[in-house]
C-alpha cells in the first residue's frame, strides 16, 4: 500500500468541496497529478495543490492506496465521498458529508466530523474518534433509500436526525444521541451507549436500535415485550424488548408481522 | 432575417405525402420558402442525414404547479444526475425525470422538437404556468386548463346546457390563456373531494349527480359547438387498474356518431391520452395483461379518435396527476412519498415517485402494452409517440422509444433482461410482433400526427412553404440504417441541426442559440351570455379564494402570445 500525505498548509477562506480526496481520484497519480486535482472553494474551481502540499504516490489501484490528511480540515468538507476501496487517515476535525455514499474502504478521523457524515453509505467502514453533527449515516434529502451497508463508528456523540431512512449496515455510537434516530428505518441496527434524547424509531418499518442509557422521551408507538439476552458489539447484557412503531405499516414475512426493534439495557 | 439553405437531405413530412425524397428546403424570414425565392442563403449540408419538421408533443407534462411539486419534493432526481453546465448554454441544467425548466426546453430542442403542449393546467394556477412557460427556453407551449371535475362544466352539463358550457369555456380559455379541453379522470378527482372516486362511466359524481360519460359527451359537443383547434382531450376514468380496458372501451365508445367541426384541419373528436395506463385485462396483479389489441382494433376502426402511447421507459420516475385519487391509490402500492393538492372548484393532483423496473413482472407488461398499441395501429396519424412526461417516463427518451418501435433486434435486446420474461410474454402479444416502423410512421407519430390532431397543423409539423421554418435534421440515412440500434437512439436524442424560427438552434446536438420561445392559446369569440357572466360573478363571491378581478391572468403573466383565433358567434 503506498501512503500520500497531504498537509493542509494554505487553509481555503470559505469551505473547500474535496469530493475528490478519495483513493479512487488518487490512484495511479503522481504527487504532482494529485496537486492538480480539482477543488471548489464556493464556486472557485482550484487545484488541491493550492492549499494542501501533496507529498507521495498514489498506488496501482484505489485498494492500494492510503491517503493521510494533516493541518485543521474542519472546514474541509466531502472528503472521501463515493470512495470504493483503500484507506483516508484524517489526523484532525473534518467538514461535513465525509465518507458521503461510501461504498467500501475504510475513513479513520481523530478528531470531530460536522454532519452528513456517512450519508446514504452503502459499504466500507467509517470511524471517528471524537462526535459527529447531525444526519449522520442517513439518506439524502428526499431519498428513501437510506444507509444500505457498512459501519459507522462514533466514540463520541451525536447530533439529530441519525439513521434516516436506515436500510442496512450498523452505526455504533459511543456517547448520546440528540433526537430522531433510525426515523422511518427499514432495516440496519443502531447502537447508542449513552442516553438518546428522544423520538427514537418514529415511523419504523423494520431494523433494529439498542439504547444502553435512558430514552428522555420515549415515543408511544412502542410496546413492551418482554426481556432477551443479547449479544450486541462484542459484550452480553440483558434488555428490555420494544416494538414499534405501531403506527406505521409492517409488512409480513412467513406469516407473521415483522416490527422494528427497540432494545433498552437493564 | 437571414436566409438558409437545407441541402441534399432525405426529407420525410407526411403532411405533403414526402417520403424520403432528396430535396432543399429553403428558409427567409423565419419561414419555409420555396427555394428559388432565395437570394444568397447560408448553407446547411444535410446529405446522407433525414430532414423533418421540429417535433411536436402532443402531452407533457413541463409546466405549473405539480409539476414544480415534483421538482421541491425529489432533491434525489437531481441528486448526481445534473449535468455540468454547458458551454453553450446561457443556463444551468438540473434534474432527470423533473427537470428544471431550462433543461426541459434544452432537451426538447437537442431532440429536434419545438412545440410542446403541456397536459394540464390547473386554472387557478394559470399565472404560475404561463411563468414557467416563460422560463423554459426555445420550445413554443400550450397548455390545456382541465375542465373535466369544474362546477362549473358540472352544472352546466347536468342541465344540458350546452351552449353556456360553451360560453363558460371560452371565457376560462381567454382567462388563463389556455389552449384545449382537458379531461382528467371525468367527475373521479371531485369525487375525491369526498375521499371517493368515479370508479365507471357510469358512476355519478357525489353531489351533481352527473357521469362520467356525460361529462364526457357535453365536453365533445362544447368543442365541436366552438369548433376549436384541438378536440377534448381525455385522460379515461380508472386508470392504471387490473381490467380497466372494459372502461376505455366504453370511453371510446362515447364519441361515436360525433364528427369534427373545425377550421384546423383536424380530423378527431377525442384524443385519448397515455392510453398504454387503459389498456389493461385481468382482475388483479396475478393475472394482468395486455389488451392492446382489443383497444387498437377499436381505434382503427373508428378513425374520429387519436390516441398517445404513454409508453412506460424502465426508469426511476415521477408521476404526477390531476388524478387525485389515483396517486393515493399509488402510493398505498409502493408506499413512497405522496403530495396531494386540492384545487378549489376546479381540479386536484397528486405527485408520486415510481420505479418502473425490468425486475416487476407489471412494469414489462406495462412495457409491452404502450409499445403494442403503436405497433398495432393501422393508422400512425393517429398514434403519437408520448411517455406521459413524466408519468410513464421522462420525454427525454422518446429515441429510446422510437428505437424500440423501429427495431425488433432493439426490443429483444431490452426483453432479456427481463426477471419474468415468460410471464410478460404469456400476458402480452409483443414477442409476436415483428413490425418495424420506418421512418415515415415515426414523422408520422412525432410532428405531422400530433400536429394535426392539436389543429396547428399549417404552422406545425410539415414543411410546406409558409409554415413556421421548424426544421430537424437527424443523422441518419434511410437508404442506410445503422444495423445498431442504439445508433437509432443517438441521432434523435441528439439531432444534427435544429432550426427554429429560421434561426440554427441545435448544432451537432449541442444548442446554440435560443431563439424566442412563444405561448400559442385560443382565443374564442362566442354571443355574450348574461347567465354565464352571473354565473361566474356569484361562484366567485360564494365559493372561491380569490376575486373574479384578480383570477383571470395578467397581460404580464403572458410571454411572446400567438393566439389562434375561433369565431363562434354564428
Amino acid at each position: 500500500m503506498k501512503t500520500v500525505i497531504l498537509t493542509l498548509t494554505n487553509p481555503p477562506e470559505l469551505m473547500l468541496e474535496g469530493q475528490n480526496i478519495t483513493p479512487d481520484n488518487v490512484a495511479g497519480k503522481k504527487a504532482a497529478e494529485i496537486a492538480a486535482l480539482d477543488v471548489w472553494e464556493g464556486k472557485q474551481k482550484s487545484a488541491l495543490g493550492t492549499y494542501f502540499a501533496v507529498a507521495g504516490d498514489g498506488g496501482a489501484t484505489a485498494a492500494e492506496t492510503k491517503i493521510i490528511l494533516r493541518g485543521d480540515c474542519t472546514r474541509v468538507k466531502r472528503i472521501g465521498q463515493q470512495m470504493t476501496a483503500g484507506e483516508i487517515v484524517i489526523e484532525g476535525n473534518a467538514d461535513m458529508y465525509i465518507g458521503g455514499w461510501m461504498k467500501g474502504g475504510k475513513i479513520h478521523v481523530k478528531g470531530n466530523v460536522d454532519s452528513f457524515c456517512g450519508i446514504g453509505m452503502e459499504g466500507g467502514e467509517l470511524v471517528i474518534d471524537g462526535n459527529a453533527g447531525h444526519h449522520l449515516g442517513a439518506s439524502p434529502r428526499g431519498e428513501w433509500r437510506g444507509m444500505q451497508g457498512g459501519l459507522i463508528r462514533v466514540a463520541g456523540s451525536v447530533g439529530n436526525d441519525t439513521a434516516t431512512f436506515i436500510n442496512g449496515g450498523t452505526i455504533v455510537i459511543g456517547g448520546d444521541a440528540d433526537i430522531h434516530v433510525s426515523t422511518h428505518g427499514e432495516g440496519g441496527t443502531v447502537i447508542i451507549k449513552g442516553n438518546a434524547k428522544g423520538r427514537v424509531g418514529g415511523q419504523m418499518v423494520k431494523g433494529n436500535i439498542y439504547v444502553y442509557g435512558t430514552i428522555e422521551n420515549p415515543l408511544p408507538g412502542f410496546q413492551m415485550v418482554g426481556e432477551v439476552e443479547q449479544e450486541v458489539d462484542g459484550e452480553t447484557a440483558t434488555f428490555t424488548h420494544y416494538i414499534g412503531d405501531l403506527g406505521e405499516r409492517h409488512p409480513t414475512a412467513k406469516g407473521k408481522t415483522v416490527y422494528a426493534n427497540l432494545y433498552t439495557r437493564n | 432575417m437571414s436566409e438558409l439553405i437545407i441541402k441534399n437531405g432525405f426529407v420525410v413530412d407526411p403532411l405533403q405525402g414526402i417520403k424520403g425524397d432528396r430535396m432543399d428546403i429553403g428558409v427567409k424570414d423565419g419561414k419555409i420558402v420555396e427555394t428559388g425565392t432565395l437570394s444568397n442563403p447560408k448553407t446547411i449540408d444535410a446529405a446522407g442525414m433525414t430532414v423533418m419538421a421540429g417535433g411536436v408533443d402532443v402531452h407533457s407534462h413541463v409546466v405549473g404547479p405539480k409539476v414544480n411539486v415534483g421538482r421541491l419534493f425529489r432533491p434525489e432526481d437531481k441528486l448526481f444526475k445534473s449535468p455540468l453546465k454547458s458551454p453553450t448554454c446561457s443556463r444551468m441544467e438540473m434534474g432527470f425525470s423533473v427537470p428544471s425548466t431550462f433543461k426541459t426546453g434544452y432537451d426538447y430542442a437537442r431532440m429536434g422538437y419545438v412545440f410542446v403542449n403541456e397536459a394540464a393546467m390547473p386554472p387557478l394556477h394559470s399565472p404560475h404556468v404561463h411563468e414557467e412557460i416563460r422560463d423554459t427556453p426555445i420550445i413554443d407551449n400550450a397548455a390545456m386548463p382541465v375542465f373535466g371535475n369544474n362546477w362549473f362544466t358540472l352544472e352546466y352539463l347536468k342541465n344540458n346546457e350546452i351552449e353556456n358550457n360553451a360560453a363558460y369555456t371560452a371565457w376560462l380559455l381567454r382567462a388563463t390563456r389556455g389552449f384545449g379541453i382537458k379531461v382528467v379522470n371525468p367527475g373521479g378527482s371531485e369525487a375525491w373531494g369526498w375521499g371517493l372516486n368515479c370508479v365507471n362511466i357510469h358512476d355519478p359524481v357525489p353531489y351533481f349527480d352527473i357521469t362520467p360519460a356525460e361529462i364526457v359527451k357535453g365536453l365533445i359537443e362544447t368543442n365541436e359547438h366552438l369548433g376549436l383547434p384541438h378536440s377534448v382531450h381525455l385522460h379515461c376514468n380508472n386508470l392504471g387498474n387490473p381490467g380497466n380496458y372494459v372502461d376505455t372501451l366504453e370511453s371510446l365508445k362515447l364519441a361515436e356518431g360525433y364528427a369534427p367541426k373545425n377550421d384546423f384541419g383536424r380530423k378527431q373528436v377525442m384524443h385519448i391520452t397515455h392510453l398504454q395506463f387503459h389498456s389493461y385485462g385481468g382482475d388483479s396483479w396475478g393475472n394482468f395483461e395486455s389488451k392492446a389489441k382489443d383497444v387498437m382494433d377499436y381505434v382503427n376502426a373508428h378513425d374520429n379518435l387519436t390516441v398517445d402511447m404513454g409508453q412506460v421507459t424502465l426508469d426511476e420516475t415521477t408521476t404526477m396527476t390531476a388524478d387525485g385519487p389515483f396517486e393515493h391509490h399509488l402510493c398505498s402500492l409502493n408506499h413512497l412519498k405522496w403530495a396531494n393538492v386540492d384545487v378549489e372548484l376546479e381540479t386536484a393532483a397528486g405527485v408520486v415517485p415510481y420505479i418502473y423496473s425490468p425486475k416487476v413482472k407489471v412494469c414489462t407488461i406495462q412495457w409491452a402494452v404502450g409499445l403494442e398499441l403503436a405497433l398495432f395501429s393501422k393508422d400512425l396519424m393517429r398514434t403519437f409517440i408520448t411517455t406521459d412526461h413524466p408519468n410513464a417516463g421522462p420525454f427525454t427518451r422518446y429515441p429510446r422509444v422510437i428505437t424500440w418501435l423501429m427495431s425488433r433486434a432493439a426490443r429483444d435486446a431490452t426483453m432479456k433482461t427481463f426477471k419474468w420474461l415468460d410471464k410478460t410474454i404469456d400476458a402480452t402479444s409483443i414477442d409476436g410482433i415483428d413490425r418495424e416502423l420506418t421512418l415515415y410512421e415515426i414523422a408520422q407519430m412525432t410532428r405531422a400526427g400530433p400536429a394535426q390532431a392539436l389543429g396547428i397543423s399549417n404552422t406545425y409539423g410539415g414543411l410546406a412553404p409558409g409554415m413556421d421554418a421548424d426544421i430537424a435534421v437527424y443523422a441518419l440515412n434511410p437508404e442506410n440504417m445503422p444495423s445498431d440500434p442504439a445508433m437509432i437512439e443517438k441521432a434523435f436524442s441528439r439531432c444534427a441541426w435544429l432550426v427554429k424560427d429560421g434561426v440554427v438552434t441545435v448544432r451537432d446536438g449541442e444548442v446554440v442559440a435560443e431563439p424566442a420561445k412563444r405561448t400559442v392559446w385560443v382565443d374564442v369569440k362566442v354571443p355574450e351570455n348574461a347567465q354565464v357572466q352571473r354565473d361566474i360573478y356569484e361562484h366567485f363571491l360564494r365559493h372561491y379564494s380569490v376575486k373574479l378581478d384578480n383570477y383571470s391572468l395578467f397581460e404580464e403573466h403572458l410571454h411572446n402570445p400567438r393566439v389562434i383565433e375561433v369565431d363562434a358567434t354564428e
